[in-house]
């Protein structure tokens, strides 16, 4: 009788574990998403991600502030996005070279602050406000159902807040008149811009906004990992990269990319959480723990190899790429 | 009412080095039809591109109905009433008719409304036309595309209505029925202004020609008191023969023959069905058809660049069925194919005109086993061409894509023409040329012609095909409609096939398409 009620205990944090440790690609996705719908191929989440996170965590920890966290991660990340616009709507750079730039200045700028910083970086649990406001908020009623309670309705604010940024996006590209615009920059600024629509100002406004969004999933990051900046590798960890395949796995669709963010997060918990979750899986599944972990890890990369793969197999009428991504618009080119 | 509707003065525009426009003079009267003809590269293009705002003039005024305008972008111009239809449709692909009007809406709403559809398909029904404001424009025909960019001008109020070149892409019956459409909308007020290098297209539908020669303004003339002499003069300068000549030669036996072809798209769609044809020697063999219907496929598969599904391939009585495309340029057959972007196929828009030319023959420009390739026989090749044609360009290291237009075209159809083949596969050679380009072009077709070679001409230009080609196949949706002799067709019935209306090989007994003289023995 225990062992069952701890394999459902199991199972039920494995859940929660995808959802917890992976909503930062849902951002990182949808962020993304908005940048490409306006024709611009932003390589840079890797980088926009761990400024927002560097810049939301000090600042939060600081001012002792989730909301000043928050903003500060929207308006570092943002600035990244401002660059990125700048250099290649303005200046007509090309955009793959300026997105992988922003990666290394990010990934470079996060260590650079955070190791300057030594000792005096910030420890979270000594700022009451944030290491609270990144606890479990329960939903009444819905949290107390079993599984699916403590799964889906026990999360800290920016899983919500995540989810509805998702739905938010969706709902203006597919509904809205400049949602509609945006995609038809993103097809044929030509035409968009033959039919008035201001393309400079869209692309600059809908990077800005896509990296703010990328931003604030750095920051969450940070926080799910309680700002314990130890080791080699960034908060971030190479999220940006996958979110980056995910967004080609979402068909550039938001909603899409909450699915996607689920599937790709249950392979990612797998690695972390394959051993506890063993003790779950019955008798005839034992095997499971034999699979060396060096496996699970590389499984989440692996997967994003096998989904651009099986997507460039597919005929071009059945995708959703935009049309002019990664190609810069001059009007008064020949 | 101001007596003109749109009056430019002293247009001139720059790129970089190069005047498009030089102090150009254009007026428009309310309720006109108004030609502006000039050759390529004579800045018609670029003018409609200033008046539209996309293009931002570096001097001269713009007054529209008498009151002087700056228009610094197409939001301005669409304000000003000025609607322009480009020769390369400014429409999203993905997105449904309606939705590409709704594009230019900035009414303050910000959601899109649920009854656009019925909205703009009212719309349309007032003014007479058929279209269905669901349909995603991928789906449509290109005249449906045409009409759609019509109405989308019409929707935002458009006074004034610029088409570029729109019967480049038409049918006779579409252009005829566009032709009706542009009175109609003439005769209701507006003023439109039609970009064309068709003169019989100027003739029969417009009230005056203002013609353009190498950027600058030339004159304007009352089209009911010139005519296509006339025109030609003012348009290219000096005195220029219309006639396209057609040699007469002696029959010869089959060359090319092809029996049951049957040939993919790259969608995995039949693009060429069951399709039988043979080519003489010294014989132009025309092929004609909307666009889309199976040419590009056809002009892959004897080049072997694409597979055949079915059927057989004989050169000179030996299959090439299979052969890859090295084998089949060594039996002598060229291919010289003119994409819409003219760079697309055949030529490396960045090399030189030398590299170029090595592309097609570095093979027999150095001995076999020798790793280097014989650059002075490429250049030497390069300059033969350019003399023999008669390209203008600064040298023979000149990469290719900053020539002209046609000169790039010279450049393919020159080299095809000098590795010597005895069949030569040309699609669009002209396309986008002027007359004096053209005709050049005309004259190297016709002298491989008298030399023996089978030449099949894929053109988009019916009254130069039934002048140029001895005998025309028509295709229909990659089907024969029927080989005609071009001496006893016209137009509007090489139109009737095109569109399927008229299949002649449903109606003679013997099938077209196979020579009774066939190399093909049958089993």
């Amino acid at each position: 009788m225990n062992i069952q009620i701890d394999a459902l205990n199991t199972v039920t944090m494995f859940l929660f574990n995808i959802i917890v440790y992976n909503i930062v690609l849902l951002y990182g996705t949808v962020g993304e998403i908005i940048t490409e719908k306006s024709g611009s191929l932003n390589l840079g989440v890797e980088g926009t991600m761990a400024v927002g996170a560097i810049f939301g965590y000090l600042m939060g920890c600081y001012t002792n502030s989730m909301m000043i966290g928050i903003l500060f991660s929207i308006i570092s990340a943002g600035l990244c996005g401002l660059l990125f616009a700048f250099l290649t709507v303005t200046l007509q750079a090309n955009q793959n070279v300026t997105g992988l730039t922003i990666s290394t200045f990010g990934v470079g700028l996060y260590f650079f602050v955070g190791k300057g910083l030594g000792d005096n970086f910030p420890a979270m649990s000594d700022y009451s406000a944030i290491s609270e406001g990144a606890n479990p908020i329960y939903i009444p009623f819905l949290s107390d159902i079993p599984v699916i309670g403590k799964v889906i309705f026990s999360q800290n604010i920016l899983v919500y807040v995540g989810v509805a940024i998702a739905i938010l996006a969706w709902v203006y590209l597919k509904y809205t008149k400049p949602g509609l615009k945006l995609r038809a920059i993103g097809e044929n600024p030509a035409a968009a811009d033959s039919m008035g629509v201001n393309i400079t100002l869209y692309k600059y406004i809908h990077i800005i906004i896509g990296s703010a969004i990328m931003g604030i999933g750095g920051y969450y990051m940070g926080l799910v990992l309680r700002g314990s900046f130890e080791g080699s590798s960034c908060w971030t960890d190479g999220y940006g990269w996958i979110a980056i395949a995910l967004v080609i796995f979402a068909s550039w669709s938001p909603a899409k990319a909450i699915l996607g963010t689920i599937i790709f997060g249950f392979f990612n918990t797998l690695q972390s959480r394959s051993g506890s979750l063993a003790q779950a899986f019955p008798d005839f599944l034992g095997w499971l723990k034999d699979i060396p972990a060096q496996f699970y890890s590389a499984l989440p990369f692996l997967i994003t190899a096998i989904v651009l793969v099986a997507e460039s197999m597919r005929k071009r009428k059945n995708k959703n790429e935009p049309s002019a991504v990664g190609i810069n618009y001059y009007r008064e080119d020949r | 009412m101001a007596e003109y509707a749109i009056e430019l003065r002293n247009i001139t525009k720059t790129f970089g080095s190069v005047i498009a426009n030089k102090n150009i003079t254009l007026k428009v009267k309310p309720g006109e039809i108004l030609a502006l003809l000039g050759e390529n590269g004579s800045g018609k293009t670029t003018l409609m591109n200033v008046l539209s705002g996309i293009y931002k003039p570096d001097g001269g005024q713009i007054f529209v109905n008498g009151k002087e305008v700056s228009i610094t972008s197409p939001e301005e111009s669409k304000k000003l009433g000025i609607g322009m239809v480009h020769q390369h449709f400014k429409l999203i692909d993905v997105f449904s008719a309606a939705d590409n009007i709704c594009l230019g809406d900035n009414s303050g709403k910000f959601f899109l409304s649920k009854n656009r559809y019925k909205k703009i398909d009212d719309f349309a029904k007032k003014l007479g036309f058929e279209i269905d404001s669901r349909k995603i424009v991928m789906n449509m025909a290109v005249s449906e595309k045409q009409t759609l960019e019509i109405i989308k001008v019409l929707y935002y109020g458009a006074k004034i209505i610029i088409l570029d070149e729109p019967t480049a892409v038409l049918t006779v019956q579409e252009t005829s029925r566009l032709f009706d459409i542009l009175r109609k909308m003439k005769n209701e007020g507006h003023s439109i202004v039609i970009i064309t290098h068709k003169l019989n297209e100027v003739m029969e539908i417009s009230d005056r020609v203002t013609v353009l020669r190498k950027g600058e303004y030339i004159d304007t003339v009352t089209t009911s008191e010139t005519n296509n002499q006339k025109l030609t003069e003012l348009m290219v300068g000096r005195k220029i023969n219309l006639n396209i000549e057609r040699p007469v030669t002696e029959k010869q036996p089959p060359l090319l023959e092809i029996r049951n072809l049957t040939v993919k798209d790259d969608e995995g769609n039949t693009a060429i069905n069951d399709l039988s044809f043979y080519i003489r020697s010294g014989e132009i063999l025309g092929v004609a058809g909307i666009a889309g219907c199976g040419q590009k496929e056809l002009c892959e598969a004897i080049a072997g660049l694409r597979p055949i599904v079915c059927g057989k391939l004989i050169h000179k009585g030996e299959s090439i069925a299979g052969l890859s495309p090295k084998k089949i340029i060594e039996k002598g057959i060229a291919m010289s194919f003119i994409p819409e972007d003219r760079l697309g196929m055949g030529l490396s828009p960045s090399l030189s005109i030398t590299d170029n030319m090595l592309l097609k023959n570095y093979t027999q420009a150095s001995s076999k086993f020798n790793p280097f390739i014989n650059r002075k026989k490429g250049r030497s090749d390069a300059e033969t061409v350019i003399k023999d044609l008669s390209i203008d360009t600064p040298s023979t290291e000149t990469p290719v894509r900053k020539l002209s237009g046609g000169n790039v075209q010279k450049v393919l159809v020159g080299r095809e023409i000098k590795a010597g083949p005895n069949v030569i596969v040309t699609a669009y050679p002209v396309r986008g040329l002027d007359i004096n380009s053209s005709y050049a072009i005309y004259n190297i077709l016709n002298k491989q012609k008298k030399d023996g070679v089978g030449i099949l001409y894929v053109g988009e230009d019916l009254d130069v095909m039934l002048e140029l080609c001895d005998k025309i196949m028509v295709l229909c949706r990659g089907k024969m409609m029927g080989v005609v002799n071009s001496c006893n067709t016209t137009k509007e019935m090489l139109g009737l096939m095109m569109t399927g209306t008229e299949n002649l090989t449903a109606k003679d007994g013997k099938t077209p398409g196979i020579a009774a003289d066939s190399n093909i023995k049958e089993a």
